[in-house]
């Protein structure tokens, strides 16, 4: 059942419940955890509608591994979760990575670590939604800044996670999460729905884990007549085991170059007033909305602030960046941690404009104040 | 035994202030059985109502040693706690005879903490798991979980035209420990609260792993009046839906048997959460919770006489 059309009030995490409907979810796999479970709940009732399957899980391991099942299985697969959840869903997030197989994965982020504040908001997973997992692995991480956009980046993420056989995180927190606002619900038939490359049934000789014209192979569904064989080992391009060598090192590589190759594509950015900016202020999710008003306070004053959000977190959007920082006197990097997103600025601005981090981590929004107050330092030193 | 006057006048180690419901189960469980014993203790709470609403900030409820570690780790956090206590106490560091009590709500054991359970109690230490069995995870807003009997509704086991509620029934949770042949394991319900404390006594004087396993009635998760509570308590034992007894070294004894059987639907009639169970299309799930009910019961009474 499509949703109708038009303007609504509603929760983020209602919106990304949507957003993953409009996609084409087929299966949810949930645990309960604040704040992420009204994602849980909403799909609990209206998944089984469409034909999809929800399942609650005995815990976020168990979800996590469900999904890359029901993924094998040929479905469109999601979870959603947050703090402690995420980080027991990282092993099998790297499995996922391993496999290929397409999933999206909600992390509404909680102030930690460990049980931390479950009511309050942070952007304390930015590392982790990357480095999570143990191993080399290809990481696409997006992050809304509004209800509207969990809805549309849930889109995405399934389109991504199809395309390019890999698990998506959309990296939400407990603001955007419980936060309610418009959204307007596109007509159901404009949604782009990709789908993963796959085997034909019963072809003989196909290889899942190779393609001589695609670094995404087609993938060998469970149930297609096709040799389907999957392991969490190294494996080569039938998908049996492999050990230390020269194959082992090009399948870490190849589904590393998934992302790398396409990074201009993936680092989507939202700018404003960057034109004549000479202090910047980099933000994502609920921090973004702070620092945009402060953006704005300060062009009032005088100072020629831009403002730059990261919609994707990973592949971190350092081209972009590094541009600007030829151009600009310095950048503030307000975040809701004590410096994560910080190191990408710096790394990607390498030495050559100002970088002011500005952390907070009480279990309390960043104010526009506090933004203007570290864009006064850098722009008036 | 003590009289209900001598436990009264123990010193609370559960104090009131907490945030609990009017109404809870949990508070009245913990409280009776951690006035079963007079030895100092360490608590673990596994994250839930209990610890929530008695660790609101800036205040504690616990007058014991208290630990608090996320969803899935009670049980291995006291493992650690039990065996590190046994080592300082063979070199004479420690004097005092210590108890060692891990609390879980059904959520936190059946479900996410079940392994570290299992495995806790197949490594003997000497301690109580006492799970608070609320049939969901009332935490979160209720959610159901795998305590849940057949036909409750729950956010994620919702009532509509098609579906009934929880389409699975509960997982025999006590029958699961026990089968990991502890030298202690009991059901309890707090109404009966001779009962109750008579087991976390025995529990706790037992040199080995120990489990209860305690009725909690959650006011807002199964939707009835909070001035009811034991007597919803007594209608889930006189009505045979959770049977009160015990196994001590492998020996199964029934601790009571109600006068007259009630019919589970007695049990059921009082609470929002199975009102749909009265709806005529819904007639089938409530004749196979009776049967549930009536086989379980009847295996009960033939491994009490065994």
């Amino acid at each position: 059942m499509p949703h109708e059309p038009g303007v609504r009030l509603m929760q983020g995490n209602e919106a990304c419940a949507e957003g993953a409907l409009a996609a084409g979810l087929d299966f949810f796999a949930g645990y309960p955890i604040t704040p992420s479970t009204e994602v849980a709940e909403f799909l609990a009732e209206r998944l089984p509608r469409t034909g999809g399957t929800f399942i609650q899980m005995e815990d976020e391991i168990a979800s996590m591994a469900a999904v890359v099942g029901a993924s094998l299985a040929g479905a469109r697969a999601m979870t959603a979760t947050s703090g402690p959840g995420f980080s027991l869903k990282q092993e099998n997030l790297g499995f996922a990575a391993l496999v290929e197989a397409p999933c999206v994965v909600v992390n509404v982020q909680r102030q930690g670590p460990s049980t931390g504040l479950p009511t309050s908001p942070s952007q304390g997973d930015i590392m982790q939604a990357r480095w999570g997992t143990h191993g080399d692995h290809p990481a696409v991480v997006l992050a809304p800044w509004s209800v509207h956009e969990c809805f549309d980046l849930t889109v995405t993420a399934f389109n991504l996670a199809e395309r390019l056989r890999i698990p998506v995180i959309l990296l939400t927190d407990e603001v955007i999460g419980h936060m309610r606002e418009k959204v307007t619900l596109p007509d159901p038939s404009s949604i782009r729905r990709e789908s993963r490359p796959r085997i034909p049934p019963r072809t003989p000789g196909a290889l899942p884990y190779e393609d001589r014209h695609s670094d995404v192979p087609p993938m060998a569904v469970f149930g297609d007549g096709n040799r389907a064989h999957v392991t969490g080992l190294l494996h080569d391009r039938r998908g049996y085991p492999i050990g230390p060598g020269p194959e082992a090192a090009a399948l870490i590589r190849r589904l590393q170059a998934k992302v790398d190759a396409r990074r201009s594509e993936l680092a989507m950015v939202h700018g404003e007033m960057l034109d004549d900016a000479e202090v910047v202020v980099v933000a994502v999710g609920c921090v973004a909305r702070s620092a945009l008003r402060a953006v704005r306070l300060a062009r009032q004053e005088g100072i020629a602030a831009g403002f730059l959000r990261p919609i994707t977190v990973w592949p971190f959007p350092e081209e972009r960046l590094a541009r600007l920082a030829e151009e600009v006197r310095g950048f503030v990097v307000p975040e809701m941690n004590l410096g994560q997103l910080v190191y990408e600025v710096e790394r990607a601005v390498r030495g050559r404009a100002a970088v002011r981090a500005y952390s907070r981590v009480d279990g309390n929004l960043i104010t526009p104040e506090e933004v203007l107050g570290a864009l006064r330092e850098v722009a008036r030193p | 035994m003590a009289t209900l006057k001598e436990l009264a006048s123990r010193p609370e180690r559960l104090t009131g202030g907490h945030r609990l419901c009017a109404g809870c189960g949990a508070s009245i469980v913990v409280r009776q059985i951690l006035a079963a014993v007079d030895n100092p203790m360490v608590v673990g709470c596994a994250t839930g109502c209990l610890e929530v609403a008695t660790t609101i900030y800036p205040y504690t409820a616990w007058r014991t040693s208290y630990i608090h570690n996320a969803f899935e780790n009670v049980a291995a956090t006291i493992s650690g706690v039990e065996a590190a206590y046994r080592a300082l106490k063979r070199r004479g560091k420690v004097t005092e005879d210590f108890r060692f009590v891990a609390i879980g709500g059904d959520g936190g054991t059946y479900d996410i903490g079940f392994q570290a359970l299992s495995g806790t109690l197949e490594r003997g230490h000497r301690l109580l798991y006492l799970c608070y069995d609320n049939q969901a995870y009332m935490n979160t807003g209720i959610q159901r979980s795998s305590a849940t009997p057949l036909g409750a509704e729950t956010t994620t086991s919702p009532v509509g035209s098609v579906r009934p509620g929880k389409d699975r029934p509960r997982k025999d949770l006590t029958a699961i420990v026990v089968a990991h042949e502890v030298p202690y394991a009991a059901q309890a319900a707090p109404h009966r609260w001779r009962d109750l404390v008579g087991k976390a006594r025995k529990a706790l004087d037992t040199d080995g792993p120990t489990f209860l396993n305690v009725l909690a009635p959650c006011p807002r998760g199964w939707r009835f009046d909070p001035s009811r509570t034991i007597e919803i308590l007594t209608l889930a034992v006189d009505t045979c839906f959770w049977p009160l007894y015990e196994v001590v070294d492998g020996k199964w004894i029934l601790n009571y048997r109600p006068k007259e059987k009630l019919p589970v639907a007695e049990f059921l009639k009082v609470q929002g959460r199975f009102a749909h169970l009265f709806r005529a299309d819904n007639r089938p799930v409530l004749e196979a919770l009776q049967a549930e009910v009536d086989r379980k019961w009847e295996a009960l009474l033939r491994r009490a006489e065994a």
